[in-house]
């Protein structure tokens, strides 16, 4: 994968995920680490209990929310993740 | 504070092009964009920290965007993670309203408001994917076709292991290419419209070699089978999507038969939604583009009916790239024009060569619109109980049974069953409410363009300099 853009990302970081590990590679979007770490179901809709997760991918559809830092309803496809970033998934 | 000549929002081809030509000419201008990098949707790219020697491989034209974007950045004042939630009329002048998050005390994101004042205004705010619900339409791994190209054009994560490519239109090709030169397992790419495979795609037929050739010969290389005439038409899975159901279906989009198909991801997209909210909360004139999608009504110069305010790209009509950047350039030099900029001497004029271009460059982004239309079929793919709405929950019986009750139009049914409502404000499903109401989808009426907190306005202080 990073020979196909001949990339030389600078070393992963952590975040934490409902208190789990995720690495990070510097620039990554939360719900981008999310997505490569193999998480892809994070959020319970209010109604149905319907599973969600990524699904525009672009800021539009505020499917994949998730708490950052104590900051509610954060659209994990926007944030850069950051060393050290508490997601909390709801 | 001093007034900008030109606030451009959006930093994709178009808003790029725009601010570069305007500033070329020695406008001041302000370009405000929501993402972390300029690019927007099509040169959407991997972050510096990814140190990419051969990141042009990912899409084409990049290198030249960069550079542009290089030159942007000396000239003009670059305000990226900004969303534009309003534009208002102060006076002689355009105020836009914006939002940036920023670290507020115990490292907790605060969202700061950000007016800018200008002269003139360029709306340069692309486009978003245009899905359709279908049963499962909501289980993870279930992404956008836009969706599956943002992981990998910006975070280099691939949208899954083994993926089914569908939906409608030329950019189902580069979505489905780049997957499979990733090592995705691409299974398959569904073309719910018709055509005679790939050596026949209406957009080969139409560019003969160049981009779509590239893809074409991905795709053959990688052995990823190319379907006309077929659809997912349902997506199934517990938690996670596992199994999808494709369909043969007729010209108008009816089932004919069903198989079912394994796999973890499906990028699905049936074209695209012009971001036209700006250009209705300032009363800009609008219009419908050949499949039906409000847009905004634009003359020669890229002016919109509301003096000042200028819109490039797809706003004005889903066209592309190219054209994008075309229109940008079109709208920055008329914009120039307009404000009569110093130094004196020949104002830069638009010249009929761009013009004749823009003319040939509409006419086929038209034919390619013609050749990947929207029909009605899909209604029939969906049960009762499908959602439509995936915000508020809103199933395919809650929209019959308003209907039912007497609501007559997309409006109406929104008022009482709530699509639209949710968190999206119908971004998602206004076009296919539209369409079960059996209407043209109406140009959008959002006051706010973006969610802002009730904390960010109470922070507006138009007293502050910005």
């Amino acid at each position: 994968m990073k020979d196909l853009a001949g990339a030389r990302p600078e070393p992963a970081f952590e975040i934490t995920v409902d208190g789990r590990p995720v690495s990070v590679l510097p620039g990554q979007t939360v719900g981008a680490a999310l997505h490569a770490a193999g998480i892809r179901s994070w959020r319970t809709t209010r109604f149905g209990g319907r599973p969600r997760g990524l699904f525009c991918g672009i800021g539009v559809c505020f499917d994949c929310l998730v708490s950052v830092n104590g900051s509610p309803e954060q659209r994990a496809c926007l944030l850069v993740a950051r060393a050290g970033d508490e997601v909390v998934t709801s | 504070m001093n007034a900008y000549d030109l606030v451009v929002v959006g930093g994709g081809p178009a808003g790029v092009a725009g601010a570069l030509t305007a500033a070329q000419a020695g406008l001041r201008v302000a370009l405000l964009d929501s993402g972390a990098r300029l690019g927007g949707q099509y040169f959407r790219h991997l972050p510096a920290s990814f140190h990419a020697s051969r990141e042009g491989m990912l899409h084409h034209g990049l290198d030249r965007f960069v550079r542009q974007s290089g030159t942007l950045e000396r000239l003009a004042d670059l305000r990226l993670g900004h969303q534009v939630w309003a534009v208002t009329r102060q006076e002689e002048l355009l105020a836009v309203h914006a939002v940036m998050t920023s670290d507020g005390p115990h490292g907790h994101p605060v969202e700061l408001p950000v007016v800018l004042r200008t002269r003139a205004l360029l709306i340069a705010t692309g486009a978003h994917d245009r899905p359709l619900p279908f049963p499962g339409w909501d289980l993870p791994g279930v992404l956008t076709a836009g969706g599956a190209q943002a992981l990998l054009k910006g975070n280099l994560v691939a949208a899954g292991r083994r993926v089914v490519v569908a939906g409608t239109g030329p950019f189902l090709l580069p979505v489905a290419a780049g997957l499979a030169r990733s090592g995705t397992r691409v299974a398959e790419v569904l073309e719910a419209n018709g055509g005679l495979g790939l050596a026949g795609h209406p957009w080969l037929a139409l560019s003969k070699a160049g981009e779509a050739a590239g893809y074409a010969a991905t795709l053959l290389r990688h052995r990823v089978p190319y379907r006309t005439r077929h659809a997912v038409v349902a997506a199934h899975g517990e938690r996670e999507l596992t199994h999808v159901s494709v369909a043969r279906i007729d010209r108008d989009w009816r089932i004919r038969a069903t198989r079912t198909v394994e796999c973890d991801t499906l990028a699905v997209g049936y074209g695209f939604v012009p971001q036209i909210d700006l250009a209705t909360q300032l009363g800009c004139d609008t219009g419908h583009d050949l499949d039906g999608s409000p847009i905004v009504t634009v003359d020669a110069s890229q002016s919109t009916s509301v003096p000042g305010v200028y819109a490039a790209g797809e706003p004005t009509g889903v066209g592309g790239a190219v054209l994008s950047e075309l229109e940008g350039r079109i709208a920055g030099l008329a914009i120039a024009a307009e404000l009569g900029t110093p130094p004196a001497g020949e104002p830069p004029a638009v010249p009929g060569l761009l013009l004749r271009r823009r003319t040939r460059l509409r006419a086929f982004a038209r034919a390619l619109q013609q050749a990947y239309p929207v029909q009605d079929g899909w209604q029939s793919w969906l049960a009762d109980d499908t959602l439509v709405c995936r915000c508020e929950e809103v199933t395919l019986g809650a929209i019959r049974e308003a209907q039912r009750l007497g609501a007559t139009d997309a409006r109406s049914i929104k008022l009482l069953a709530r699509p639209g409502m949710g968190w999206c404000q119908g971004r998602m499903c206004g076009h296919a409410v539209a369409c079960l109401a059996g209407q043209a989808p109406q140009p959008p009426r959002r006051p706010l363009a973006q969610p802002i907190t009730l904390g960010a306005l109470e922070r507006i202080s138009d007293d502050k300099p910005n």
